[in-house]
């Protein structure tokens, strides 16, 4: 990306757009592959698909292939500019999301001074499409699914800003390649071989922001607004075809997005120990390093999404405002005390 | 309103004008959700009608009747060996089990009894397919609470049960094995050292059940106390098998009353739970499983040797008079009450089946729960559709 | 294992229980009659077995409710009719092979009520079965239900699990229950006239199909004349 600061503001915008979405849509792709495919067949002890490809490995394009063939319904009663509208809202959220992550030393789509901060701003922009969803569908289903997700999204984002201000006050700037080089150069102890990746001394933001990220992307435990055994699939039920398609993707694309978000706040980001920060090569190495950090915490993600029965919504409202969002507050005052003491 | 008076009439309506102005600001109109009759979460077609107040359910009417197939109008022109046919299919996920009390029935009123040998396979098989539905409940109870895992694991294991009662009797589903007077065949060779093994793993399968959800938080914060079943109300519904044991009522049709089965020589516990609530009564059925593997291995190491079949007439026609005999089929209590005057055909047939009582708690239990409570509720009482619908 | 392998299971014992079991049939029968009076019409213990009672319309729900606050009988199984009039259209086309088989011609339809165990008057009887579970009981009542009043007075008050099986029974025979919370269909869609358990409601499909028809499998190229023999 670094070629694209002397070109034409059409040349910048054009490259950063086919950017974002090779970063929003490989990404997602390969782990809709390697977690919901593979991963999660064996761990059901089965083999998921073996037919498209070597060991399957084609099986998503078939499934876009199929969903994007398939016809477009929308319900008889259905508000269907909202309808209509509300998988691109979503979807949106999460492309806006993408661009304040950076992959390297000049590798990066936006450098802005708030960037986590527009982060955080944006990703809540998909409760707007998911309501929207719910209610532009005209189904009771759909609706009781977009208000569980409105009630769920809103109450777990203030423990993911409060785990985010942890790591904010340790690093001094909200800057995402400030934070990145303030692990990379930072000391534990004085021990600088490794740098300080925050997980280490923000252990407890992370362990709140894996959570409260689980629940913003209403994967199982937190998946009351899906719930496929009692809503269908709530806020998607009545949605076929490409806007299917779109939410699907929305979804995967969310996971990778927020991981790689994770990735930087608390893994390092595109770091590597050892090499210089502003080495050129770290713009093709970073990429890769941010990417294998991604995978594993989608791991994560998909480990326990599969694991875990889900919650009921009042248990789901009970462990964000009675015990995430105390700890997070504790673990700012401990963080900023400690801050000012050394 | 004849029966109310003007003057009452009169409070009664100001009462209600009362109330309607206090509450103009906050008042909510109640929402109709239609779950079913196509719905995951409802094991074929049965439909709730529920109403809802936000999320809380202020009442709920189950509808079944997509699945009536009237077996009991077509069992009166069935010859006895035909009607096994039919029962097969009212619980399809435990058939033989049906099929039991059925002949036990019919063989009460010839006064014939099968041969111990018969009686001992009889058993093994009626554990065995109580094996093959309940272990479908402990992946599906996952399933319903959002863990998709163990139900992958459930299909994954029994798959051995179904393959044993396959290689015995030629059909995975619906067996239709059982004869008035015995059994249509003996077992294959080789069947008991592999049945044992299927029972090994069936039983590897419930502790990994135990370690996936019964020790889980979030499972145990999602069933316990909810749907709780006081002893003497499911008794006046007229609940079964272990959605009554999980209620502490010790009653166990195959210990109180064996009938034409062996239990009673077999080493064995009766499981209930005190708490009455969905986790107790998946727990009772996550140790009714290994309960019955257990069985099966006791049956299969004492199995006697002699005829499967007791002398029957070829062309079977049951003296006049009535007789009911119900077991403790994987769902609960099933009973056939035959009526025959002396013909090729029962002149009436009455199934009891289990899930019919089961479920007529519903509209009791399911007041006041909210909208996730209804389906671990569904899922943890355990029907299956045609043992409601018959 | 300790049971299992203790096969000689004295002998004396087994008739000293099945006396006891008797004992505790017939007590529980001279309590219901010392209970119902003139209610009880009748009454068949099957010593060891089981126990039918026949109740008058008026006792049905007394019994009932002795049944269960006097005598322990808390738990409903279930309750259901019988039409004791024989179908009017016989065995309702038999297969030719049934018939073949044992069913004799010379038995005309014969529209005489013949009843069952405990007898009866009527056409219809509404009969049901409630258990002691910690003695291990089974009682069936029985009561008639006359041709020109097809109600009887409704269990739900009783046993709250009669409800569902009350409206079964409404609809398969068309007998009401007085007090019933409301009496919808159950498994019929809600326009369905008719009341198929009735031995007068012809089964559709053995009119439109003689059962079980031609022996409808395909013949198999290698085998010709062995059609005739379905076997």
């Amino acid at each position: 990306m670094i070629a694209a600061i002397t070109d034409p503001w059409w040349a910048q915008t054009t490259l950063r757009v086919v950017g974002g979405l090779a970063a929003v849509l490989l990404v997602a792709g390969t782990l809709v592959y390697l977690h919901l495919f593979k991963l999660v067949s064996f761990m059901q002890s089965r083999l998921g698909p073996m037919e498209a490809g070597p060991f399957g490995s084609l099986q998503l394009l078939a499934e876009v292939g199929k969903f994007i063939q398939k016809e477009d319904i929308f319900p008889r009663k259905a508000d269907r500019f909202v309808f209509a509208a509300a998988p691109f809202v979503v979807l949106m959220s999460t492309f806006l999301l993408v661009v304040v992550v950076p992959g390297g030393p000049d590798a990066w789509f936006v450098d802005s001074e708030i960037g986590i901060y527009l982060g955080m701003a944006v990703s809540s922009v998909s409760v707007i499409g998911i309501l929207m969803a719910g209610w532009g569908s005209a189904s009771k289903y759909s609706l009781l699914g977009g208000l569980r997700a409105t009630g769920q999204l809103i109450a777990y984002e203030l423990p993911l800003i409060l785990a985010v201000l942890g790591v904010v006050i340790q690093a001094e700037t909200m800057n995402m390649q400030g934070i990145v080089l303030a692990q990379a150069e930072g000391e534990i102890f004085g021990w600088g071989v490794i740098g300080n990746p925050y997980i280490l001394t923000q252990g407890v933001a992370f362990l709140i922001f894996m959570v409260a990220m689980q629940a913003e992307l209403t994967q199982t435990p937190f998946d009351m607004p899906i719930a496929e055994s009692e809503l269908v699939t709530g806020y998607m039920t009545e949605y076929s075809g490409m806007r299917f398609l779109l939410f699907f993707i929305g979804e995967f694309a969310t996971a990778g997005v927020f991981s790689a978000i994770a990735a930087v706040l608390f893994l390092g980001g595109w770091y590597i120990p050892g090499i210089d920060p502003a080495d050129n090569i770290m713009n093709v190495l970073g990429p890769i390093v941010l990417i294998t950090k991604i995978v594993v915490l989608t791991f994560v993600v998909f480990w326990v999404r599969f694991t875990f029965p889900r919650f009921r919504e009042d248990q789901l409202q009970k462990l964000a405002w009675k015990v995430l969002i105390p700890i997070a507050l504790a673990n700012i005052v401990v963080t900023g005390v400690l801050k000012v003491a050394f | 309103m004849t029966a109310i008076s003007d003057r009452e009439q009169l409070a009664y309506i100001a009462a209600q004008a009362a109330d309607a102005r206090v509450n103009v600001e906050l008042e909510t109109e109640g929402m109709t959700l239609n779950i079913g009759p196509q719905h995951p979460a409802t094991h074929g077609t049965l439909r709730i009608v529920a109403k809802l107040d936000g999320e809380q359910v202020i009442a709920v009417d189950p509808i079944m009747g997509y699945m009536h197939r009237g077996y009991e109008k077509l069992a009166e022109v069935r010859t006895y060996p035909q009607v096994t046919t039919l029962i097969n299919r009212i619980d399809w996920v435990g058939s033989f089990a049906n099929e039991v009390p059925f002949i036990l029935a019919a063989e009460k009123l010839m006064e014939v009894e099968a041969p111990p040998r018969a009686q001992w396979i009889r058993t093994i098989l009626f554990e065995m397919s109580r094996i093959a539905n309940i272990s479908l409940f402990l992946g599906d109870m996952g399933l319903q609470v959002g863990a998709v895992t163990p139900a992958f694991f459930a299909f994954r294991d029994r798959e051995h049960v179904l393959n044993q009662i396959e290689a015995a009797t030629g059909g995975r589903f619906h067996p239709n094995f059982d004869r008035i007077g015995g059994l249509k065949d003996d077992l294959p060779a080789g069947w008991i050292t592999e049945t044992k093994r299927a029972m090994k793993k069936m039983r590897n399968f419930c502790d990994e059940i135990e370690g996936l959800l019964q020790g889980n938080e979030i499972f145990e914060a999602r069933t316990r106390g909810i749907g709780v079943i006081p002893a003497d109300v499911g008794l006046s519904y007229g609940l079964s098998g272990a959605n009554i044991r999980a209620s502490g009522v010790d009653w166990d049709t195959r210990r109180d009353n064996p009938g034409g089965l062996v239990h009673n020589e077999l080493d064995w516990k009766v499981w209930t739970h005190v708490d009455g609530d969905s986790f107790a009564r998946f727990w009772v059925r996550l140790q009714e499983v290994r309960e019955s593997t257990k069985m099966v291995d006791q049956l299969l190491d004492g199995l006697p040797g002699g005829p499967i079949m007791a002398k029957v007439p070829r062309i079977i026609k049951v003296p006049a008079g009535e007789a009911y005999v119900e077991t403790e089929n994987p769902l609960g209590v099933m009973g056939y009450y035959v009526v025959s005057k002396g013909d090729l055909v029962p002149y009436r047939v009455k199934i009891r089946s289990a899930s019919f009582n089961n479920i007529s708690i519903t509209p009791w239990l399911l007041k006041g729960v909210y909208v996730p409570d209804i389906i671990t509720i569904l899922g943890s009482l355990y029907f299956i559709l045609g043992d409601i619908d018959r | 294992m300790s049971r299992l392998s203790s096969t000689d299971t004295p002998e004396e014992t087994a008739d000293v229980a099945e006396a006891a079991v008797d004992n505790a049939r017939s007590d529980l029968l001279t309590h219901l009659a010392a209970q119902l009076g003139d209610g009880l019409v009748e009454s068949h213990l099957a010593p060891d077995d089981d126990l039918w009672i026949r109740v008058t319309r008026e006792a049905w729900v007394d019994a009932g409710d002795y049944l269960k606050t006097g005598l322990g009988f808390q738990y409903f199984n279930f309750l259901s009719a019988i039409d004791w009039m024989p179908s009017p259209f016989g065995r309702d086309m038999d297969s030719q092979v049934d018939i073949e088989l044992g069913h004799d011609e010379a038995s005309e339809i014969d529209s005489s009520l013949e009843h069952g165990v405990t007898g009866g008057e009527t056409r219809f009887q509404v009969f049901a079965r409630v258990n002691d579970i910690v003695n291990g009981l089974g009682v069936t009542l029985k009561v008639d239900v006359p041709d020109d009043d097809l109600t009887l007075a409704s269990w739900t008050g009783v046993f709250a699990g009669a409800d569902w099986h009350e409206r079964e029974c409404w609809e398969m025979y068309g007998i009401s229950f007085d007090g019933h919370p409301g009496l919808r269909h159950i498994y019929l869609p809600s326009g369905f006239e008719g009341n198929p358990l009735r031995k007068d409601y012809p089964l559709l499909a053995r009119r439109l199909k003689p059962w079980p028809g031609i022996v409808d499998v395909e013949q198999m190229p290698g085998d010709d004349d062995e059609s005739g023999d379905a076997s």
